[in-house]
């Protein structure tokens, strides 16, 4: 029988939570890694038992741990993140050139092919790749020397690379999304990108439609239709339909559009969900009603999901890598909150039970579907 | 023989118990130490301070015999009770920085 592995990434550790095809009983397992902040976990596709942790600390910086055997043990890999050359500056918060400085991995991307193989994109912005199971770690450099980047300036979070998307179907093609440059493509690996944020429009920034600058929370695509993709910007829910040669709005009924995640349903490319919440200044839901939204038709049109959420006194946020789907014939969906909660839908969203309640902040979900 | 104390977040990292007991040839400094400490646990590389002996970051603190060294040229010799073994070398974590 089909099982789930969901990693679950804290402010204080990670946790492996493991449930069999039903998802109704789970166990878990950890802290891993306790006192460390876990931006992310995620497991290779092509070896499910190769796992990946952003392991790091505001006392000793990053670590990078690797599992060979499915989470339960772990061993620290390579941590040495160099920017290529001599990196240049971006804008401080303030306007001011700030050089380049390395702080953290907030995503960890592995190959759709190749387990020895791990994108990583770091704070400040910049992508990182290992060939060698992590063991050593390369700047793919283009990304941060695009001409525009002396112009990016980082969120509130920091000037993260949060977003890596590989697209299976054509070779070379990837997507990456900065906080607050905006989302960027390209088409040979890495070895070059431009910008993709023609149709976005930012109010916070001088030029609201500007070529870069905007503070893009998340993408997702849906590996069968690549060419599409969904965004959560710090306002806006955004679709492309070509690539993200050009977006267009689709938050439509949603009771806020700012918010942090965005997934699509595994089987079902025009399902997609976000979570609302209030505004950039109260980062938490609206009314204090913990409420998914899903959309099956692309966008426009949502419906909020609440059978099994708070719905009253709520006030947690999700943040942007905090939401996953798994792929089961019954789609699971899976999110945690910064006040330690993950939830889990074991019917596409329609009901929701808590897998584990007071877990430190959740920083990042990611699920597995296992044989 | 050298003893180095390491906060508890390196000692999980590292996987060892209590202190460390290092053995150090020549000059007994606070970078021959540090030396010794990464050649021994590599995975400590990096997170004490910068990678090829680099600067100690920001929120980690060295102390011995009741003296902050963090300030101290890393090429300086440690005190002579931490060079005889009878004092050891403390790694801390800042206050501030968890």
């Amino acid at each position: 029988m089909s099982s789930v592995r969901v990693l679950a990434g804290t402010r204080k550790g990670a946790f492996v939570l493991t449930s069999d095809g039903k998802r109704d009983r789970w166990e878990v397992a950890g802290p891993f890694f306790g006192g460390w902040e876990i931006y992310h976990m995620k497991g290779s596709p092509a070896d499910p038992d190769r796992l990946w942790a952003s392991q790091s600390s505001g006392w000793s910086g990053q670590v990078i741990q690797r599992s060979d055997d499915g989470g339960q043990t772990w061993e620290a890999v390579g941590n040495r993140f160099a920017y290529d050359g001599t990196p240049g500056t971006h804008q401080w918060y303030d306007g001011t050139p700030h050089p380049w400085e390395f702080a953290r991995v907030w995503h960890l991307e592995p190959s759709l092919d190749d387990p020895d193989a791990v994108y990583a994109g770091v704070e400040d912005a910049g992508l990182f790749r290992s060939a060698d199971g992590g063991q050593t770690w390369a700047e793919l450099p283009a990304l941060r020397e695009h001409k525009s980047g002396p112009s990016w300036q980082p969120g509130a979070g920091g000037m993260c690379l949060h977003t890596i998307l590989l697209d299976s179907s054509a070779p070379g093609r990837m997507f990456a999304a900065i906080s607050a440059a905006g989302a960027f493509r390209s088409d040979d690996a890495g070895q070059s990108w431009r910008p993709i944020n023609r149709g976005l429009q930012s109010e916070g920034i001088p030029d609201p439609d500007a070529e870069v600058g905007h503070c893009v929370h998340r993408l997702a695509m849906h590996p069968a239709r690549p060419g599409v993709l969904f965004m959560q910007k710090h306002w806006d829910v955004m679709r492309s339909d070509n690539g993200g040669e050009s977006w267009r709005e689709i938050s439509g009924n949603l009771p806020t559009d700012f918010g942090f995640p965005i997934d699509v349903h595994a089987h079902e490319p025009d399902t997609i969900y976000v979570v609302p919440i209030t505004s950039d200044a109260e980062h938490f839901p609206p009314e204090g009603k913990l409420r998914v939204y899903r959309s099956r038709t692309g966008g426009d049109e949502w419906e909020p999901l609440t059978r099994g959420l708070p719905q009253e006194h709520c006030y947690v946020n999700v943040l942007r890598d905090a939401m996953a789907v798994d792929s089961l014939d019954e789609c699971g969906i899976y999110f945690g909150t910064t006040g330690g909660q993950v939830y889990a839908s074991a019917d596409s969203g329609d009901s929701w039970a808590p897998v584990v309640r007071d877990l430190p902040a959740v920083l990042s979900v990611e699920v597995q579907t296992l044989p | 023989m050298i003893r180095v104390v390491l906060p508890a977040h390196l000692r999980t990292l590292a996987r060892v118990d209590g202190e460390v007991h290092l053995d150090v040839t020549g000059l007994v400094t606070q970078r021959s130490v540090l030396d010794a400490l990464e050649a021994r646990y590599p995975v400590l590389r990096g997170t004490i301070r910068g990678h090829d002996g680099g600067p100690r970051r920001a929120f980690i603190r060295f102390f011995a015999c009741e003296q902050d060294l963090s300030h101290d040229p890393p090429d300086d010799p440690l005190p002579e009770a931490v060079a005889a073994g009878t004092e050891p070398y403390l790694v801390v974590g800042a206050m501030a920085g968890g």
